[in-house]
């Protein structure tokens, strides 16, 4: 049986490099001409987009309109799918991600990933929020404990964990497994989080509380959140993407794209959600 | 109608558990017979002799089995340990790193070496590897050989074994979920470091499976492995020298010298071991399956 330290928990900081007022200005992700396509046709065209920092940026659209594909192509986990050609750019904070390759790992940890259903590693609990951190070469234990504790505290989940951080991540329920994975995610100290549907598969209390989280998140993280659900955006939108058929059709501040859409396509979709 | 269809919903229940009994009746059948076929060697000699001892003269009524246990388990660790590393690698190549249309390409590729009869097998085995052995290997090593020997067995075993553990590791493999690999790989995991922690780690129950498969394979296979393995008695730890496995033993002799007392019952019992023994790994693979799957 390995115990782990435990430390007091203390709020997590903001991240350690200084954001000046004119980088708070320029977005920190710059999409220009991406295009993505299989064979049998066109899944993103022509995207152009900026994604300011430390807001919520909502992609929204009808299934299978590309907002999942393009979350991925972020950070170039499109590369997993064998089928897809992937042409233009994808700049953070000034790198095209499409264009690296030694430090394409790097770049990665730059974006914490929630899917629509969490994926725990097959590994306990406490190995899934330390894997990351091992991946950057923190070899200190003492480090990794403080680091496991105050991300599952930051996520609502280490009173209902400490005693069993040996188990199988899998042991836990979909809602705790969730919010394990964005334990994971926010140990490397991400600045982006990029969030596929992550309530879709969880009850309305696992959903209210990942909703909290992200509103807290803000602060110190760029959010990109592909959802479904209208109210959901409403609720924590500081940005909206409307997205049809791989084509971004309006974006602007939520008040202007949910309450005075300008396109029919949008129209519809937004009484149909309703 | 609703009679009609209640008494069809008892005939298939009652077919399909009559199906399901008459399955897992035939491993114990297959037993029990054998059993019952060897109860006088078995009664006759201490287990021990028969496990234990290397005597094998049947003509004075001495049986036993040891060099057949050791020519059988030498073959199969040798086919296992040629086999399982490159099926591993293979698998892993073809589902996380190779292009689709290669997996495409080698999967009925991977079907027509399953597909190929054993016979064919020992043929190739005669033919180039026992001949290989003896030009190529066995003159590095400053040792005679005829090139019919354990090494030629394993490695004809080996080549056998190869599409059954790869088909099932590139299945274990495709089945892991996509979003594992990217959660992986989106905390920072090189390509392979995503192979080793999460394909290798969630895919180890089915790697186990596989592998058991190959084993099992390997240690009851008969026919291929008997034209190129010499069917000497020796206990040797070299891999050039000839051997004898237990499915050669009965291949051979089965319907011959049945005149000698105890000969037929000794040959039962060499099946009832053969049988034991495939039951003891697969049973055993099943243990570690079940540990594995608990993580």
């Amino acid at each position: 049986m390995i115990t782990y330290p435990v430390f007091s928990y203390q709020k997590a900081k903001k991240p350690q490099r200084m954001v000046n007022h004119q980088e708070k200005q320029t977005p920190i992700i710059e999409v220009k001409g991406l295009n993505v396509r299989t064979r049998e046709g066109e899944i993103l065209k022509n995207i152009n987009l900026q994604i300011p920092r430390n807001k919520i940026v909502v992609l929204l659209g009808p299934s299978g309109c590309g907002k999942t594909t393009l979350l991925k192509s972020l950070n170039r986990l499109t590369d997993l799918h064998k089928e897809l050609q992937v042409s233009g750019e994808v700049l953070i904070d000034g790198v095209d991600i499409l264009k690296v390759s030694r430090d394409l790992p790097i770049m990665r940890q730059k974006m914490g990933l929630l899917s629509q259903r969490p994926f725990p590693l097959p590994v306990s609990i406490y190995r899934n929020v330390a894997y990351g951190l091992k991946l950057k070469g923190i070899r200190s234990k003492d480090l990794i404990a403080h680091s496991v504790e105050s991300n599952l505290k930051r996520v609502g989940l280490w009173d209902e964990v400490k005693n069993r951080l040996n188990s199988p991540a899998n042991s836990l329920s979909i809602g705790q497994q969730q919010r394990l994975c964005l334990a994971r995610g926010l140990a490397v100290k991400p600045a982006i989080i990029l969030a596929d549907e992550p309530t879709s598969a969880l009850d309305p209390i696992s959903t209210k509380i990942i909703e909290n989280l992200f509103k807290e998140l803000k602060e110190h993280y760029t959010i990109i959140l592909v959802t479904h659900v209208l109210r959901q955006a409403v609720r924590l939108a500081d940005h909206v993407v409307f997205m049809y058929y791989g084509d971004i059709i309006e974006q602007g501040h939520p008040d202007d794209i949910l309450k005075r859409p300008q396109t029919e396509v949008l129209k519809k979709y937004l009484v149909d959600g309703n | 109608m609703n009679r009609i269809r209640r008494i069809t919903d008892i005939l298939v229940n009652v077919w399909m558990r009559a199906g399901l009994y008459l399955l897992l009746a035939i491993p114990v059948l297959i037993g029990v017979g054998l059993y019952w076929k060897a109860a006088p060697i078995i009664g006759g000699h201490s287990l021990s002799d028969l496990l234990f001892s290397r005597q094998w003269f049947p003509m004075k009524g001495e049986f036993g089995f040891m060099p057949f246990i050791y020519s059988s388990a030498y073959v199969t660790v040798l086919a296992f340990i040629l086999s399982a590393p490159l099926c591993l690698f293979a698998a892993i190549y073809l589902t996380q790193f190779g292009k689709h249309r290669l997996l495409q390409v080698m999967l009925p590729v991977i079907d027509i070496l399953a597909g190929i009869p054993s016979v064919v097998y020992g043929v190739w085995g005669v033919l180039v590897i026992v001949p290989a052995v003896a030009k190529y290997v066995v003159p590095l090593f400053g040792v005679v050989s005829s090139g019919y020997s354990l090494l030629a067995g394993g490695v004809v075993l080996a080549v056998m074994c190869i599409p059954y553990m790869l088909n099932m590791l590139i299945e274990v493999f495709q089945t892991i979920p996509v979003g594992m690999k990217e959660a992986s790989l989106s905390l920072g995991a090189t390509h392979w470091e995503m192979v080793k922690h999460v394909i290798i780690r969630k895919g180890f129950p089915g790697i186990l499976s596989a592998f058991g498969l190959g084993i099992a394979k390997a240690f009851g296979e008969t026919i291929a492995v008997l034209m190129v393995v010499g069917n000497t008695l020796d206990i040797s730890v070299s891999p050039f020298s000839p051997g004898y496995p237990l499915p050669a033993l009965i291949a051979n002799n089965y319907g011959e010298m049945m005149s000698i007392p105890d000969y037929d019952s000794a040959l039962m019992f060499a099946a009832l071991l053969l049988f034991v023994i495939i039951l003891v790994i697969n049973l055993f693979f099943r243990y570690f399956i079940h540990k594995t799957e608990k993580i």
